[in-house]
């Protein structure tokens, strides 16, 4: 029976991108990392730093014979939590960090704090406001306060931008870089480029399928951020959505690169971490990136995942726009691009 | 050149092949003619450079130095048109696990401009059962013939197979031989590398013996067992070491060689010279162990040329 021959096919980008993304989502453990990962660090961080009332500062009254007054003036504050102590007592619970001060009523009247404690000074502040105004002390200005505890400026607000920008990075270098070795190890790749494949084609699949699981990632954690912790979106969501795009294609081509020659495994792995873990702590994931000295500030802005976090973040929590952004952009494009053509040109095909 | 003279050229041929790892010397000066139409067999032990050759020949690895030309066509001007024209079955081949016996097909087939349906790719390797399987979840038998679904998915006119049965259990390996024979019937020109003697004499048209890099015989199956002198072998070994000297000169025998305490003869007609041969064992006063005979194979033409069994 000779075969019979068409020239009816599909289009092998096409093919090729959706065996990466079948085999992808055949693969339990991939779609949690990428999927219920972040959501799960979003949540358990979310709730481990959320804004609780300021807690009341400890403090300790010496039993004096003129204790009864101040006891009872700070029992009355509801930022004071206060106790009555024989004066060894009061001592030593200063000295073990039980309370931040000890007040020996009398004329004058005493504190015994730590100075270097920035709870002592607090609690020395507040106590002797509170005593001082009991006693009749008036304050020439009247004051009001205004206080800042509105979606935008917490740390989950902080926080959501990062945990986007952390799992495009691990997405991308795992995903691409990972996977492109395993099947070079397979000798899937040899006995793809023993068919017509175009090379270009095979490399952008992974690209491709990196995009456009992005557009489940992304979604999905905003959606999250902005239902469970009331995360503000300021910002144009096209311009998050197009950063993110970005983001996500700039760490694919990294990917293709860290996987463009390794042999086996265990090398692609240790190159994978020793790219992303330096950014995991530079590039304000979990906290702010100025932190660090102005000396290398400069690297830090040029890291690929920080121009990702700085620019989600902007547009996210104070509405900048793409003009805004544009060094980020810019930064993001020579990473990937860069990636991308050394990847191909390096690209160990057997 | 035009496509009538692509058709009259050898399908492949290579000229003083050299291949070196390092100080290694792979392949040695190797030199090739398949036909086009014919079923080729490289025969030879592990290690004595066939996969490094059929590699070269299919592409995927860069010679030291020799020519290769395919279809009249050379991988430095030709690569992207004699892609199209060759399935190529690897050593080892894993396809993605996770990916389903058409969803296979179906991405290699996109690689070529022209082949069959998937259809009639799952019907030739009878998976059509299959189709909805996951590679990792196939026979070993299943997963080769896959393997060349994948090799036709491009209706090509040279089939190369490298080791297709190796590891098979003997009904996969009848079944892959009768797809085998079938491409053969179809005009299409098959390269097949084996150590499987029968394999090699039940497929191949020719074949060349290689060892060391080298091509060391070269022929029908069938004129390189006559090259031997006679078509039954006889081996026997005694309680003691036995001159060859007498025993060769018995009617009948070709070749006669002592290894210790084992004699190895091919001659024409058993039935005549086997008596004679026992009687010979007698009057030297010497025990006979172990005696067996069988029709000659390729194998025995390798061990008479090297000295050394094609499986050591």
């Amino acid at each position: 029976m000779p075969l019979k021959r068409t020239t009816e096919r599909q289009h092998p980008l096409w093919q090729l991108t959706l065996m990466r993304f079948r085999i992808f989502m055949r693969e339990p453990a991939a779609v949690f990392w990428t999927y219920g990962f972040p959501l799960a660090l979003a949540l358990v961080l979310g709730v481990a730093f959320r804004n609780r009332p300021p807690e009341p500062v400890q403090v300790a009254v010496q039993q004096t014979p003129e204790a009864a007054e101040a006891f009872i003036i700070l029992s009355n504050n509801p930022s004071v939590l206060v106790r009555s102590l024989p004066a060894r007592e009061a001592h030593e619970a200063l000295r073990d960090g039980k309370v931040s001060l000890v007040v020996i009523p009398g004329h004058p009247r005493t504190y015994e704090f730590d100075p270097t404690r920035p709870e002592s000074r607090m609690a020395r502040a507040l106590v002797d406001d509170a005593l001082q105004r009991a006693e009749g002390r008036t304050d020439p200005t009247p004051v009001q306060n205004q206080l800042m505890t509105e979606p935008g400026s917490r740390y989950i607000d902080f926080l959501i931008p990062g945990i986007l920008g952390f799992n495009f990075m691990s997405s991308g270098l795992w995903g691409v870089g990972f996977v492109i070795v395993e099947m070079r190890v397979r000798k899937l790749i040899k006995r793809m480029t023993a068919t017509p494949m175009a090379r270009t084609h095979f490399l952008l699949s992974f690209v491709l399928v990196r995009g456009f699981f992005l557009l489940g990632e992304l979604p999905l954690l905003l959606a999250f951020a902005h239902w469970v912790f009331a995360v503000p979106i300021r910002g144009s969501l096209l311009l998050i959505l197009a950063l993110s795009v970005l983001g996500s294609l700039m760490f694919a081509g990294i990917g293709l690169l860290l996987g463009s020659r390794a042999q086996n495994t265990h090398t692609v792995g240790g190159l994978v971490n020793a790219v992303s873990l330096p950014m995991l702590m530079c590039s304000g994931v979990f906290f702010s990136a100025a932190r660090f000295p102005e000396l290398v500030q400069p690297i830090i802005r040029a890291l690929p995942l920080t121009a990702l976090i700085e620019s989600v973040r902007l547009v996210m929590l104070d509405g900048a726009g793409p003009l805004a952004v544009l060094r980020q952009i810019c930064i993001m494009v020579l990473w990937g691009v860069v990636s991308f053509l050394i990847a191909l040109r390096i690209f160990r095909w057997q | 050149m035009s496509p009538e003279q692509m058709e009259n050229a050898p399908a492949i041929r290579c000229r003083s092949l050299v291949k070196d790892y390092g100080t290694l010397r792979a392949v040695d000066g190797l030199d090739l003619e398949v036909r086009a139409g014919e079923c080729f067999g490289l025969l030879g032990p592990n290690g004595a450079g066939k996969t490094t050759t059929v590699e070269i020949l299919e592409g995927l690895l860069p010679a030291t130095s020799g020519q290769v030309e395919l279809l009249g066509q050379t991988w430095q001007t030709g690569a992207a048109r004699l892609r199209q024209r060759l399935g190529i079955s690897l050593q080892e081949t894993n396809l993605a696990d996770k990916l389903t016996v058409e969803e296979t097909l179906r991405l290699f087939r996109s690689f070529y401009e022209a082949g069959p349906d998937i259809e009639q790719l799952l019907e030739l390797v009878s998976l059509t059962d299959k189709r909805k399987s996951w590679y990792v979840k196939l026979s070993g038998g299943q997963k080769q013939r896959l393997a060349v679904a994948c090799a036709l998915a491009g209706d090509p006119q040279i089939v190369f197979m490298d080791e297709p049965t190796t590891g098979l259990d003997p009904q996969s390996r009848r079944q892959l031989w009768t797809l085998i024979e079938m491409f053969k019937s179809e005009g299409r020109t098959v390269l097949l590398t084996t150590h499987y003697m029968d394999e090699a004499q039940r497929l191949c048209d020719r074949v060349a013996i290689v060892d060391k890099g080298k091509v060391i015989a070269q022929g029908t199956p069938r004129d390189l067992i006559q090259s031997l002198g006679g078509t039954e072998v006889v081996e026997l070994t005694c309680d003691s070491p036995m001159d060859p000297g007498p025993v060769s000169s018995l009617p009948g025998v070709h070749a006669a060689k002592a290894n210790g305490n084992n004699l190895t003869l091919t001659l024409e007609q058993l039935h005549k010279t086997l008596p004679l041969l026992l009687e010979q064992v007698r009057q030297a006063g010497r025990t006979m162990t172990a005696l067996s005979t069988h029709h000659a194979t390729l194998e025995d033409v390798f061990v008479s040329l090297t000295g050394r069994h094609l499986r050591d």
